[in-house]
């Protein structure tokens, strides 16, 4: 059961950041995953006054606050047009529309969760964190790092053209994902990305110059076998490592095919 | 600590609540008895209210952090949800019926959001909504005779 025995509502990013160094200090994202741990934290330190909740626009990218709920995010034009729809379909089955409005980008993604639709989609695009004392850094470099007391700020979506497809196989609407995948071609470099394997997402990129000559029937089968060979999968109560590995095949190359059809 | 909020159009003021306590208890509380807690895994849809009239989760949410704020409970929109609620009852959909203060919140939001919604659209709204007895198929009748009706035009 979650015990909480001091609540604070940060002032300033420092006061949060000072805070968080006592290592039973702990930042609330949207509570839903903390509230399922059976730990006491000291102080519970809220950022909801700190104006992160907002998704600014510059000529280059959209800067995310860390306290935008999923569902703002989901339903954001911009970045509904730049990712072609991919990012509303990696948001739309968690769970409810109650749990999405709680539910925090910053949260989502300071968690690295392994069932992460969030971070499956977001290490496709063009993407970064900004951490207050870290700075910016990439989200594929973030995602590898251990977890330490720096606060997440924002997430960093660049607008880098180029199409981008999501995916992901659930055994019910609302249910934590089986296997997740997107796909992108941003400037010419194709990403597929698999998540929920059940691990953390991971990157896979055209090592093998497989699609250097376009996305054909035969190079995104021979891609996704090369994807289905490469990416480690494992067992739970939701499917099997045979399994998981059988969608990764059959997944990569349907998103490959949904980017091949978006090329034109 | 001293917890002050605006509760279906009037001020509350508690003190000596507990950092921990969820909005759940504390609507509870306050007897709001509406509100229920049927999953305790943050699925079921059961809890929901409106902060600032944005449906959430109240047995995920901490009182604390709803402080200064605008909440609504089913108590609070007696009249929004006697528009609807007898077309699904005449669909059979109330069971146990355990599970309708949360339907009945959802679909007032989604109706706020989205006036004229399509099957799909009521399905993927209510998609946080679980209901063990009915299968979902009479709460979806229930809301479209409901729009049906609204479509209608008086006899002159």
């Amino acid at each position: 059961m979650l015990s909480i025995q001091n609540y604070l509502r940060a002032e300033s990013l420092d006061q949060a950041y000072q805070l968080n160094q006592n290592r039973r200090s702990h930042v609330l994202g949207g509570m839903l995953w903390l509230r399922q741990s059976d730990i006491t934290v000291g102080t519970a330190i809220d950022l909801c006054d700190l104006g992160l909740d907002t998704i600014e626009e510059t000529p280059e990218e959209y800067r995310i606050g860390a306290t935008v709920p999923l569902r703002r995010l989901e339903h954001h034009p911009g970045i509904a047009a730049l990712t072609g729809g991919a990012v509303e379909a990696a948001l739309k089955d968690i769970v409810g529309v109650q749990f999405r409005n709680m539910a925090t980008v910053g949260g989502s993604i300071w968690g690295r969760f392994g069932f992460s639709d969030v971070l499956t989609v977001l290490l496709a695009a063009d993407c970064a964190v900004e951490l207050y004392k870290g700075g910016r850094i990439p989200l594929e470099t973030f995602a590898a790092m251990p977890y330490d007391r720096d606060i997440l700020t924002h997430v960093v979506v660049k607008k880098t053209p180029g199409p981008m497809a999501y995916t992901a196989v659930r055994i019910a609407r609302t249910d934590f994902p089986v296997l997740t995948c997107a796909a992108s071609c941003l400037q010419g470099e194709y990403k597929v990305v698999i998540g929920a394997r059940p691990g953390k997402a991971v990157v896979v990129r055209d090592e093998r110059g497989l699609l250097k000559n376009g996305l054909t029937p035969e190079s995104t089968k021979a891609f996704a076998d090369y994807a289905a060979e490469t990416v480690p999968t494992g067992s739970n109560s939701r499917g099997s490592a045979e399994y998981r590995t059988h969608l990764v095949r059959v997944l990569t190359q349907r998103m490959l095919c949904r980017l091949a059809d978006k090329e034109g | 600590m001293e917890i002050k909020l605006q509760l279906n159009g009037r001020a509350v003021c508690v003190p000596d609540v507990a950092p921990d306590t969820t909005l759940y208890d504390f609507l509870r509380a306050q007897g709001c008895a509406s509100v229920k807690c049927g999953c305790e895994t943050s699925n079921c849809g059961l809890c929901t209210v409106f902060l600032d009239d944005v449906p959430v989760l109240s047995c995920s949410m901490l009182a604390a952090r709803a402080a200064g704020h605008k909440v609504t409970t089913l108590e609070g929109l007696q009249a929004e949800a006697a528009e609807f609620v007898g077309f699904i009852a005449d669909q059979g959909a109330d069971q146990c019926g355990f599970c309708n203060p949360g339907f009945v919140m959802n679909t007032i939001a989604l109706l706020r959001e989205n006036p004229d919604p399509t099957d799909e659209e009521i399905k993927a709204y209510l998609s946080g909504n679980l209901c063990r007895c009915s299968g979902y198929e009479g709460q979806l009748r229930g809301i479209r005779r409901f729009l049906d009706s609204r479509k209608e035009v008086p006899h002159a």
